[in-house]
């Protein structure tokens, strides 16, 4: 694909050079278009300013989530029938308008509220750390790789009723249908015909027989009065899959990235560790992994400037979040930043419902690491990775320390 | 009715507006103390909301984190 020239006519959030280091990219969009235009993936807006991507996501219905994904649908075909499963992703209330996302956001904020959460801390607690009992001797790890991607698929994997083990292949599954799958429909199309399938499965089998587990659990609630039926079942379990794991994971790693080059915040946590509530805020803010789409259900007017219907906006909730409008000193982390009202987890009726869940994950995570290894640093034998597009985080981050 | 005296001489309650929260708990995990939540996990002020001397730096913080601006501190 042509490099770009004009990130105001012409973005790709793709390339390299968005996801490595997005921010010089949104500085330069803020003062001279905040709402930009590209062709690319199926054409897109993209604002940049906190002030518009807040109207936006307001915006409802007139911005739908009826697309959520940042590039356009692949719909699923059955291969030995060739029936059409799904024309778009299906994951309500993620990709539920009103009056239905309501009922279907009712539902599952049960399971997601912080009492809720709680009662999943000691199994995160105690993986975090059995993780780090696995690479501390060496004196060296990817923490990318063997600390923050293994976290939130085993949670999500715990929290349904699954093997721990399966979260290998959430991983597999969520770069298939988010970080590679992006970008090779071929793939998504296939790796989303594996997870229906999947999950049809294991909601068959707690039909067969329930379990004391959140699938199970799922289907005994109702809908506004109506059994959850499998389609439901089967999509509730999808937004767990693509909301709960690459998000999460991308989170923990830029927070140990970020760590990793900066020394004094990294001294300054381990000794005032009461400032980690504070300092997750923080990251969630910088390190913003997640950006959402909507679709155009008419013409609608931001900032002066006119989004047609039927185009596909981006959420650019990172950019808003480095909005020096907003933000003092905005691409700095401030581990006790004190006005932050932040919308890592957007904002409006559409608030991530697993954002109590990520935030648990951070905190116990980074204590648990900060604890065991207080000091750390880049090993300079690899590279630091990243990706991006729906979610931005770091891939590989090559760290050493010494053994405690 | 118990009263704080907060800096300045402020009494100094805390409040959730209903209508405004989405649940983003970003009060009730900065400042537990001062905060309740619902089963679907909604905040509203703990007690009758009023903040001790000791917890009004918390909640400040905690509207100073709200991003749909639903927690509000009042004199009174």
């Amino acid at each position: 694909m042509n490099p770009v020239e004009d990130w105001a006519t012409d973005y790709d959030i793709f390339d390299p050079a968005y996801y490595t280091d997005p921010g010089p990219i949104w500085g330069d969009l803020r003062q001279r278009c905040p709402i930009a235009h590209s062709e690319r993936w199926g054409g897109s807006w993209l604002p940049t300013r906190y002030e518009d991507v807040a109207e936006m996501a307001r915006l409802v219905p007139e911005l739908s989530s009826q697309e959520f994904v940042v590039v356009p649908p692949v719909p699923l075909i059955d291969p030995n029938t060739g029936e059409v499963l799904r024309t778009r992703p299906h994951a309500p209330p993620i990709s539920s308008d009103r009056p239905f996302h309501a009922v279907a956001r009712r539902l599952l904020l049960q399971a997601f509220a912080p009492q809720a959460i709680d009662r999943h801390e000691p199994y995160t607690r105690e993986l975090a750390h059995r993780l780090i009992d696995g690479f501390i001797e060496a004196g060296r790890c990817d923490a990318a790789v063997q600390f923050a991607q293994q976290i939130p698929p085993k949670v999500i994997a715990h929290l349904m009723g699954l093997d721990e083990n399966r979260g290998d292949d959430f991983v597999e599954w969520v770069r298939g249908l988010l970080e590679f799958g992006a970008t090779d429909p071929e793939l998504r199309a296939a790796t989303g015909l594996k997870v229906l399938a999947f999950w049809g499965e294991e909601i068959g089998k707690r039909r067969a027989q329930p379990t004391d587990d959140f699938i199970s659990w799922l289907l005994e609630q109702d809908l506004d009065g109506e059994p959850v039926d499998d389609t439901h079942a089967v999509s509730t379990c999808n937004l767990l899959l693509i909301a709960g794991i690459d998000t999460t994971w991308s989170s923990i790693g830029a927070a140990i990235w970020h760590l990793a080059t900066h020394p004094d915040d990294r001294r300054r946590l381990v000794e005032e560790p009461e400032l980690l509530p504070t300092a997750v805020e923080e990251f969630l803010r910088v390190y913003s992994p997640v950006t959402m789409a909507r679709l155009a259900t008419e013409d609608v007017t931001i900032n002066g400037v006119t989004i047609p219907e039927g185009s596909r906006v981006l959420m650019n909730f990172p950019a808003a979040n480095r909005d020096p409008e907003v933000f003092p000193d905005p691409d700095t982390v401030v581990l006790d930043r004190e006005h932050n009202r932040h919308v890592a987890f957007g904002i409006g009726i559409h608030r991530c419902a697993g954002s109590n869940l990520a935030r648990m994950e951070m905190l116990v995570a980074l204590s648990a690491f900060l604890e065991r290894i207080p000091e750390f640093h880049l090993d300079d034998t690899g590279p630091v990775t990243w990706c991006g597009g729906q979610v931005r985080g770091p891939r590989s981050i090559p760290l050493a320390f010494t053994a405690t | 009715m118990p009263t704080t005296i907060g800096q300045g001489g402020a009494v100094v309650k805390v409040r959730v507006d209903s209508e405004k929260c989405q649940g983003h708990n970003r009060c009730y995990s900065l400042a537990p103390e001062l905060f309740d939540v619902d089963d679907y996990g909604y905040a509203t002020a703990a007690g009758d909301g009023v903040v001790p001397p000791e917890l009004e730096t918390k909640a400040k913080l905690a509207a100073a984190n709200c991003p749909e601006y639903a927690v509000i501190l009042e004199d009174d």
